[in-house]
């Protein structure tokens, strides 16, 4: 009798530590990943989903009520706000002016640091270096550099006779200027990138190319390129999210403000964002600007990828 | 001759760092390409000059007077005004630099933290544990990592901090900062590196729970990774402006929001204050960069090759 009893009573215990060791397995994977899900669900998802909300209703802090009013905050931004299509032509127009270059010279410099050099380290680390800097940092810095009575490019430019430029006046100049601190600072970043992907392109290739007579341009162009497709199509993504969203170069370079110079000539895409919600207080058209921006970023990440592959498929 | 120059395969033993760099051997190659001309040598060091430059100029200005940042040529040497200048910038009282970096050590050392322990969790489970809808949930990470999350949802997540009163708040600035999806992606690809799957079957058997192995096993071998995750999140996020900007104020400023208060208000003239802030702004970094700068690299270069 005590027999079964006892025997009962293991079995109980037996399963219980059974189903402990089954919740082990099979739960406890699902509370590792919870603490990213719970925060992603809060202040990723739930902020995405309300900006459609937000960006459906007039509402502003000086009417906070909430009124639907369809897509209007939209069609305000696409249509009658000039300031919004210009912000987006400009953010492209920087973007390019900052990503074509830093690329190439990137490539150039990834392929310098992949030959046989003494202190290798040393090398990487230098050319990395302006990653220390912060993007508020550069800005203080190279608004100097840019400055029109005393920065140092007109004065570099006088000695050849040029009469001080206002970097600041015209979309080109202003450009250039914010592009060169884009530039400046993540051009070693995305060279470390590529002299990884070059350091996994197998050495028989080249030697097969120099038992051929090509040399070292022919081998980098034929060889070397083409093997990095798909790091050259990641990094043009990353650099178009955030080339799309650049903000505090060219708020730096306005000394703080968001307007983007006297005729919004540099003002971003996100600077028209923080000008809506801040100096504005807009809600609802902030949010709705929000949404678009992701619509062109989405927009041109697809069509970078597009263009990549062609450029790279006919090589 | 033709196989001996390729990478190492990732390497399994536990205690392995992946960022070991393999020593080059001089003298062995077929491939002549990999000689530097004297051309590439000087295209280098040009490069080096320019990426230099700025930084070396910032300290030039931040050891001199105002003026020495108007003159052309511009001035190269070095003055002796850098710690006349930096106690005048850390006392203050309007320039609130000293607030400014308490706060960012506050605010970037939590999000650190509190990203390499949520990507380790994560790593962790996704690289070694069987669950139902994890390759899915993987996805899910992945995808967060292409969306600007701070930027599309913005504007409710400031109405958020707005509803719930914790504008000038710790959280505020922290919590938003915690949704890492490279955190993960990057100590699942550690985990699956350095931890065999036999250890952790030794382990099961033996009786571990998966929090034990978890602890005892995979978080001693991941060390070399939580390093690099922690230095990139924080060099990251030392840096961050736009949400600190949004949600503090300049009572309670990270130390960009204060360098962006003197170097666009009061002292927007004094610029060896406004350089001086810069430089003491950029200090934390540069000392991280200097002593983990292999890690720093190697995290980089490896990061990406993962993908």
């Amino acid at each position: 009798m005590t027999t079964a009893v006892d025997t009962a009573r293991t079995h109980r215990r037996r399963t219980f530590r059974n189903r402990l060791h089954q919740f082990d397995l099979k739960g406890v994977p699902y509370l590792f990943v919870a603490p990213f899900f719970l925060l992603f669900a809060v202040f990723g998802l739930f902020p995405m989903g309300y900006t459609v909300y937000a960006s459906l209703h007039e509402w502003s802090t000086r009417k906070p009520d909430q009124t639907f009013v369809g897509l209007d905050n939209y069609k305000f931004l696409l249509f009658e706000y000039e300031r919004f299509p210009w912000s987006i032509v400009n953010t492209l127009g920087m973007f390019v002016l900052a990503t074509i270059p830093q690329l190439i010279v990137a490539l150039l410099v990834a392929n310098a640091l992949n030959k046989r050099l003494r202190a290798q380290l040393t090398w990487r680390m230098l050319v990395l270096a302006p990653i220390v800097t912060s993007v508020v940092a550069v800005g203080v810095v190279f608004a100097r550099i840019w400055g029109q009575e005393y920065g140092m490019i007109n004065g570099f430019l006088g000695l050849f006779g040029v009469d001080n430029i206002n970097w600041q006046a015209e979309r080109w100049s202003s450009w250039t200027a914010i592009a060169s601190m884009v530039d400046w600072r993540w051009m070693g970043y995305n060279a470390l990138i590529f002299l990884a992907a070059m350091q996994t392109i197998p050495k028989q290739l080249y030697e097969a190319a120099a038992i051929d007579g090509a040399n070292s341009r022919q081998q980098f162009w034929n060889i070397t390129v083409p093997q990095l497709k798909p790091v050259i199509i990641f990094t043009t993504f990353i650099s178009t999210v955030g080339g799309m969203m650049l903000f505090v170069e060219p708020m730096m370079f306005s000394s703080g403000s968001f307007d983007g110079g006297s005729n919004g000539q540099f003002q971003t895409t996100s600077m028209v964002l923080i000008d809506l919600l801040r100096t504005y207080g807009n809600y609802g058209m902030s949010a709705a600007a929000g949404w678009l921006l992701f619509i062109v970023i989405v927009l041109l990440a697809g069509l970078n990828f597009l263009v990549v592959n062609r450029i790279q498929g006919n090589k | 001759m033709s196989t001996v120059l390729k990478p190492p395969a990732p390497a399994a033993a536990p205690t392995a760092p992946p960022s070991r760099k393999r020593p080059k051997r001089r003298g062995e190659s077929g491939a002549h390409v990999l000689e530097p001309t004297a051309l590439t040598r000087i295209g280098l060091i040009a490069v080096v000059v320019l990426s230099i430059f700025p930084l070396y100029w910032m300290i030039v200005i931040a050891s001199r007077t105002t003026s020495a940042a108007s003159k052309f040529p511009p001035v190269l040497i070095p003055g002796g005004n850098l710690g006349q200048n930096i106690e005048r910038a850390l006392t203050d009282p309007q320039a609130n630099l000293l607030l400014g970096l308490q706060n960012s050590f506050i605010i970037t050392g939590t999000v650190t933290l509190a990203v390499v322990l949520i990507s380790t969790l994560a790593g962790f489970a996704f690289a070694k544990l069987r669950f139902k809808g994890s390759k899915l949930l993987m996805f899910g990470v992945m995808a967060t990592m292409m969306v600007p999350l701070q930027h599309l949802g913005l504007v409710p997540l400031y109405l958020m901090m707005v509803k719930l009163d914790w504008l000038d708040t710790y959280q505020a600035a922290i919590l938003p900062f915690l949704v890492n999806g490279f955190g993960i992606f990057l100590m699942r690809q550690y985990t699956l590196q350095s931890v065999p799957d036999e250890i952790i079957e030794a382990a099961r058997i033996d009786g571990a729970t998966t929090f034990k192995i978890w602890w005892r096993i995979v978080l001693p071998a991941l060390r070399p990774g939580m390093v690099v995750l922690g230095l990139l999140t924080f060099m990251l996020n030392w840096n961050e402006f736009l949400w600190p900007f949004l949600v503090l104020s300049s009572e309670t400023p990270t130390i960009q929001l204060a360098i962006r208060q003197i170097s666009v208000g009061l002292y927007s003239t004094d610029l060896s204050m406004v350089f001086t802030g810069t430089l003491i702004s950029i200090i934390p970094i540069t000392i991280l960069f200097l002593i983990f700068g292999r890690q720093i690299v190697s995290g980089i270069m490896e990061g990406s090759t993962k993908q």
